[in-house]
Formats: C-alpha cells, structure tokens, sequence
C-alpha cells in the first residue's frame, strides 16, 4: 500500500504540471480585465507566484487534506464539490454496475446454456448492438422516447424527485456494460462446459442447473471479475456523458466542466481523487480474485 | 430454472436497493403546493456574492436575489429599486439619492445608506478582487483604488443619514443609473460578512434584499430561492419559489422543457430551432439583444496591419443576409454597424457600403482586393481562427466560401478551445482574423465603442486611432446628452471607416416561455425579474 505515495504524487505532480500548461487561465474571459484588477484577482488566488511556489502551496494544501478554493465555484471549496459530487457518481455507477452485472451474466449463461440456438443469436445481437452504440447516442434517444413522446420518466435530474430519475440514466451507463459482460460470460461459460471436471460432473449424474450452479458458474467468472476493473473505468468515463446529458451534478460533470474552465484546483482535486481511487479498486480486484480462486490464494 | 430463480432475485434485489437509496437522497420538495417557477439557468454562477460573481448566468440570479438602488421594468424602462429617488447635481456629477424607509435585508434589518458605501467601497477594494471593480470606474477615486494606492475609504461615495446616499463621479457618466442596476452595485450585509466571511453567500446564511432568498444551491444542478416575506415589494411578488435549473447542455433544457418540467428555457438550441418555431410558435420569444458578433482583424501584424483597403473588401464581400437566415437562423440581425440598434438615446452609424446591393458590394469589394495588391495569381492566404463549435464552425465555413467565391482568397479554418483562443487573442501573435463578441454592460452605447479605445484591454484587434479616442474623450466629458450622443456617433463613423472589425450580426435572446407563465416581456437587456412573472395554475 506504501507503494502507492509515490504513485499518487507523481500523478499530482504531473497533473499540476498539465494543467498550468493549457493555454489560457481561470479568469480569462473575452472581457478583458483592466490590468490593475487582473493583478488584484491574481494575487488573491495566488497566481501571481511562481510555479513551484504554486505547487508547494497545493501540495502541503493537499497533505493537510485541504484541495484550495475552487476557481470557478468561488463559494465552493473542492473538497465540498468532491464531498457533493462523489456520492451521487457512486450512486449511479453502482446502480449501473449491479445492473450490468446481474442482466449480463444471466444473459450471458442462457445464452452459452442454449448455444447457436435462436435466444443465443437474440442476446448475442443484442449485445452487438449495445457495445456499438456510444452512450451519447442511446441516451438522447431513450430521453426522447421515454420522458419527451411517453412522459413516463424524468427528462432530467434537478427538481424530480424520488427513484424514477435514477432509471434513464442508470440504463444508458448500464447498456454498453450489459452487453460486453455477456459476451464474455458466454465465451467464458462454453470454454468451462467443455472442460473436464464439468465432464466429470455431469458423468456423476448432475443435472444442468446443478453442474452450472456448483461447478462451472464460479471459475467462468474470472474473466467477467478481472473485467471489473476496466468496466468500473468505463462507467466512469461513462458518467462523464451521462451526468452531462442528464444534468447530474457528479464528478464526470464537475472534472469536464473544471477542465474548460481551467479551475486548475477542481480538476487537479478530481485528478487525485480518481487516481487514489483507482489504486484501491485495483486493490479490492486483487483480493477478489484471491477470493475465487483458490490457486491464487496458494501461490 | 435454479439460475433464473436466483437471477430473478438479484435484479429485484438490484432495483429494489436502488430505488431506496435514491429516495434516500435529498428529497426536500415543498410538502404544501407553492407555486414555483421552473427556469433554466446555463451555467452555474460563480458565485453568489455580488462582487465575486461575473457572468451573465449570476446576474439572472442576483437580480432575484438582490436589488440596486435603481431597477429595471419589465419591458426595460429604468425604474427605482431600493431607493426610491435621486436628484442630480447640475454639472451632472453628484447624485443625491433617498432610500425607501422600508428597504430591508431578508432577516429584518433596516437596507442603510452606510451598507451601500460598505459595499460599493468593497467592490473596488483590492483585497475583494472584484470582476467589476471597473464599473464604479467613473466615481471619484475609484481607479486609484482599485490600483492600490489609496485606501477604499477615499471613494466618492458618502452615507448623509441612514437614508441618503451621495454618489461623487469624476466625469459626467450619463448611463450610471443603469449601471447601479448591475448586480456588482447591490448591497451586501456587512455584519453577516463581518460573522461568516466568504461563507456569508451559504443558503441559510446569505441574506438578500430583493425579492427572493437563497434556500438551497446544489452546484451543477440547481438553486431553490423562496419568496422574501421582507422584501419592500413583497405584495406585489406573485411567484413563491424560483428554481433556477443548471442545464449546460440547450439540447436537454428543451427536452425538459417538452417534458413539461421547465417553464422558461435560457436558449433555444440552433439544430432544432425551425422544429421548436413550428411547435411552439406562441411560446418562442425572439427579441433583440445588446451584443454584436464579430470578427476582428489583427491590426499589428500583416497581412492586416496597415492594409484597409483589404479588411474593407473581406468585410463587403460577406453576404451577412445570406449569413443571419441560412447559417445562423435563429432571428439575429445583420451587423452593419458595431452598437446595435436599440440602445438608449443612440442611432448607430451604419458602413457607408450598406445602401448598396450585395452585388453592388461584391463588384466594389473586387475593386479594393485588387488595389491592396491581390488578384487571382497573387490571391490572400489568410487563417481564420475560431473556438470549436458547431455554430462557429457553420460561420467560419460559410464566410471562407463567400471569400473564396467573391475575391478568391485562401482561407485556413483554425479551430481551437475557447480558452486557448482567448490566450491567442491577448497575445495578438499569431492571429490573422478571430472570432469574438462584445454584450453591453449597460444600456448605452459607451459600452461598445469604449472596448475599442487604445489601451482598452478588450480591444482585440489593437485598434489605434488618435481621431476615434479624441472623439470619445469629448463625448466623456459632455453634461449635454445630446451633444454627447454626437459625438459618440461621430466615432462610430470613424470606427467603421477604419474597418478594424467585421461586425457579422447582432445577438438576440430566445426563450421559450410556457404558457403558463404571464407578466413576460422582452428587453434588449434580456433581463427577467422573476418577480415581475406570475404562474396560472389549474
């Protein structure tokens, strides 16, 4: 775990580094300030001092815990932006995650379970579909169809609410995730029916629901647990376009927004704030997989 | 069916869990039906401190929240705010205004003359660094201040008696009732700023003198404000609770809007404006706004730098017509002057070439590509630089072809984020032709030709002309409105003569507004009150 200070300061550094390299500053607008005004705001926000100067101040900012004033929410700091922002990002992405993983390993196993039959091409076309089509694209559409022609659901997120604005937004991030895991679950579920023990298994007089229940349900997981990782970093991505489109205040809003606005502290916090996160998924992936496999755990 | 099963009871699990974690959330809407207003709001303000905040977007808001000494009517006719008149000196540079003996902050306090000289000497203060500390520019001592090399005390603005304020300007300033509608003049409340801070804009803290208080800010999503039972004018206020939506995106205001969950949009989206005229004919509202699109040359280096007769001849040969009703769409006005028409006690000077036919400037335009040296061996290469959007991409487009078609000029399109484009424009380095826009301030033509003054630092193209600056110089010093009109409009002539700008159109401002909204009227200023609207609710 030590191991992931360097890590994370070489990420702030860089990205401190990055961002002060954009063109451009937080305060730049088409209206130009008067100099004598530009050289008050730029002192009151530090940026009158040179770089490492700079850096040093954010750096035993952050050490003390304390990410600085957002430059483009001046009542906000970015530890109440991150504070506000986070748990709603985490919301959606686990609502989207448990319904990625639960439709697709279902859809997944019933379609291995039936292979080349007509539900197996259904889901498997399907599930073309829904890796093909961008987020951007499905989003507006189901926003249309549902809450614009239908009024069943919420068009947005602000003023509703209750569950129902949950559900669009959660099925957009979800599709793609849906889709991608039953792929996998199918390849990985006819390489395990094929295998030996399930052989085995079924030589002993299990019937099909038992053999894939107790035997090959847990080893056909691996691939779908080792893709958690890069499809908690798709979501993530993902919500960047949902929470945009929706108008959702998470964090894919605020790092999207903070980065136009070059709101050097909001980005550089949610740079942070991703990176550490990063290092303990990948963490929790590895106990995980220790977890279902019993080899790995032996080694 | 054992995986069915199980399946069946994790995804009832999975939307079961979901659903209570979602109502979990804050869920704090009004038990009692109030009537609130839903309005879309584009961007976040910056904040909510008068002296912080700076775009348009905290202005909608702050004008819920708070009150100058003058105010705005619904159609855009100056009316008092929280004074309830002034008299002014007759050299036109002291102005004695009286406040209301029933103004007050939104917990009780008395609104004093000495809260405004608190707050109008905060905002030139240099530790505030205040955005708009220029706007007070033209009050005594203000700019001395602001640099830094005299105390904020010395500003010339005097509290009599807890009801009388004295404003003292160093030059006559004909427009500074209206710029005492600009939320950076409200007042703050100097002893919750004295308690909390910069915290004394939080909900529960910030206390307001308009027609509205803050109850909840949800950045990225939405601020709640409810009827200020205080408020001088509360009688009259109709609406309980406003809700300005943060919707950054114009495509998702109008889908909320068409799902009835908005009543008022901040915009109209460009792809589906003829789809919304049809639609919604009635509930569309166009009207002219106080900004000019433009285009400027780089005067400082060539190709354009001391070569007017090629500015003029790019300038003839756009077809603006064609470019405000086939590119644009959306109801703006062709620019052939730089002050849009509709500004107070002012008639823009127009280019001399705009009694001509766009034929007739084509055929002139051809004439001046060829005495600046260019023709079709020897054509101008020029690069025309933009920030990345659909609707200036479509521009950009459309004038390189009309360029390429009329004088046979070369045109590179340079795309960049706005932010870099900006840096490009400051440094005047490497631009050649950029896009840019100018919205007024305030009701008075000063507010655009003074951009264009030397040593303005919103003068992008680096204009520099001795005739222009003493023209406006006169007018800054003339008590006489109309005298100073002239000479305002004189320097427009001047301006346009020199063609150091394309101006392309002039901006209007475009809402839809629900039917159930009355008391709505369209301002060149685009200013709302929402507590000038009112709700039907049946």
């Amino acid at each position: 775990m030590l191991g992931a200070i360097p890590t994370l300061l070489l990420v702030v550094a860089l990205a401190f580094l990055m961002v002060h390299a954009a063109p451009g500053g937080p305060f730049d607008d088409e209206r130009v300030l008067p100099a004598d005004i530009e050289a008050n705001i730029a002192r009151a926000y530090h940026l009158d001092e040179p770089l490492p100067e700079q850096f040093w101040r954010y750096l035993s900012g952050v050490v003390r815990g304390d990410l600085g004033p957002s430059y483009r929410y001046r009542d906000h700091t970015v530890s109440q932006l991150i504070g506000g922002a986070f748990p709603l990002s985490i919301k959606l992405g686990a609502m989207a995650m448990t319904l990625a993983l639960v439709l697709g390993i279902s859809a997944g196993t019933f379609a291995a379970l039936r292979r080349n039959s007509w539900l197996d091409r259904t889901v498997m076309t399907l599930a073309m579909t829904g890796i093909s089509i961008p987020v951007f694209v499905i989003a507006p559409v189901l926003v249309l169809l549902l809450a614009v022609q239908l009024q069943w659901l919420p068009a947005g997120w602000s003023g509703n609410e209750g569950g129902t604005r949950f559900v669009l937004p959660v099925v957009s991030l979800a599709l793609p995730q849906i889709a991608y895991i039953a792929r996998l679950t199918r390849a990985s579920m006819i390489d395990v029916l094929a295998s030996d023990f399930v052989r085995t298994a079924r030589a002993q007089g299990l019937g099909t629901r038992a053999v894939v229940h107790y035997h090959a349900l847990k080893p056909a997981m691996l691939p779908v647990v080792s893709y958690l990782g890069p499809a908690v970093a798709a979501i993530l991505t993902g919500s960047v376009v949902v929470e945009e489109i929706f108008g959702i205040p998470g964090l894919g809003q605020f790092f999207v927004r903070g980065a136009l606005n070059r709101d050097y502290t909001l980005v550089l916090g949610i740079v942070i704030f991703y990176a550490a996160l990063v290092i303990l998924l990948n963490l929790i992936v590895d106990i995980l997989y220790a977890v279902i496999d019993p080899r790995i755990r032996q080694r | 069916m054992l995986i069915h099963m199980k399946s069946c009871r994790l995804l009832l699990l999975a939307i079961v869990g979901a659903t209570v974690v979602a109502c979990g959330g804050p869920d704090d809407d009004d038990g009692a039906r109030v009537a609130t207003l839903h309005r879309g709001l584009s961007s976040d303000p910056e904040s909510l401190d008068p002296h912080k905040a700076r775009s348009v977007q905290a202005g909608d808001v702050l004008r819920d929240i708070g009150e100058g000494l003058t105010s705005y009517s619904t159609s855009g006719e100056l009316v008092p705010g929280a004074a309830q008149e002034w008299t002014i000196s007759a050299d036109g540079l002291v102005y004695t205004f009286t406040l209301r003996a029933d103004a007050r902050w939104s917990n009780g306090d008395a609104l004093t003359a000495q809260h405004f000289t608190f707050s109008l000497r905060r905002l030139v203060d240099p530790a505030t660094a205040a955005f708009y500390a220029q706007a007070l520019a033209d009050i005594v001592n203000a700019e001395a201040i602001t640099a830094g090399s005299l105390p904020p005390a010395e500003l010339g603005v005097a509290a009599v008696d807890d009801r009388t304020l004295v404003i003292t300007l160093a030059r006559p300033t004909p427009y500074l009732l209206g710029l005492l509608t600009h939320p950076s003049t409200f007042p703050v409340h100097p002893v919750s700023i004295a308690q909390s801070g910069d915290a004394f804009t939080r909900p529960g803290t910030l206390l307001s003198n308009g027609a509205y208080k803050l109850e909840a800010w949800e950045p990225g999503s939405v601020i709640r404000l409810r009827r200020n039972e205080q408020y001088w004018n509360n009688q009259a206020t109709a609406i309980d609770a406003v809700h300005h939506h943060v919707l950054t995106q114009e495509v998702t205001e109008l889908n909320r809007y068409r799902a009835g969950e908005l009543h008022i949009t901040a915009s109209v989206p460009p792809d589906s404006f003829e789809r919304v005229r049809d639609e919604h004919r009635d509930e569309l509202h166009i009207a002219p706004y106080l900004g000019v699109y433009y285009y400027g040359f780089n005067l400082t280096k060539p190709p354009f730098k001391d070569a007017p007769e090629l500015r003029q001849a790019l300038s003839m040969a756009i077809d603006r017509a064609v470019l405000v009703e086939k590119v644009t769409g959306r109801g703006e006005a062709p620019a052939y002057s730089w002050v849009p028409a509709g500004v107070n006690n002012y008639e823009p000077r127009r280019f001399a070439y705009a009694e001509l036919s766009q034929d007739e400037r084509n055929a002139a335009a051809k004439r001046l590509y060829r005495d600046a040296g260019y023709s079709d061996t020897n054509p101008a290469e020029i690069e025309l630089r933009y920030n990345t959007s659909d609707t200036q991409q479509r521009i950009a487009l459309a004038i390189q072809s009309m360029w390429q078609e009329v004088l046979g000029v070369k045109t590179t399109l340079v795309n960049e984020e706005f932010q870099v484009l900006l840096a490009n424009m400051r440094a005047a380095e490497i631009t050649q032709v950029f896009r840019s826009s100018w919205i007024g301030d305030y009701n008075d033509a000063h507010t655009f030709l003074s951009i264009l003054q030397a040593g303005n630092p919103s003068n992008m193209p680096r204009y520099v002309s001795d005739e222009f600056d003493s023209l406006m110089q006169r007018a800054a010093v003339q008590i006489d409105p109309h005298r100073r009109r002239l000479f305002l409009e004189e320097a427009e002539r001047v301006l346009l003569a020199d063609h150091p700008v394309i101006p392309l159109y002039f901006y209007v401002s475009k809402h839809l507004v629900s039917p159930d909204v009355t008391g709505w009227g369209d301002n060149v200023l685009d200013y709302h009150y929402s507590q000038h609207l009112s709700l039907r609710t049946d």
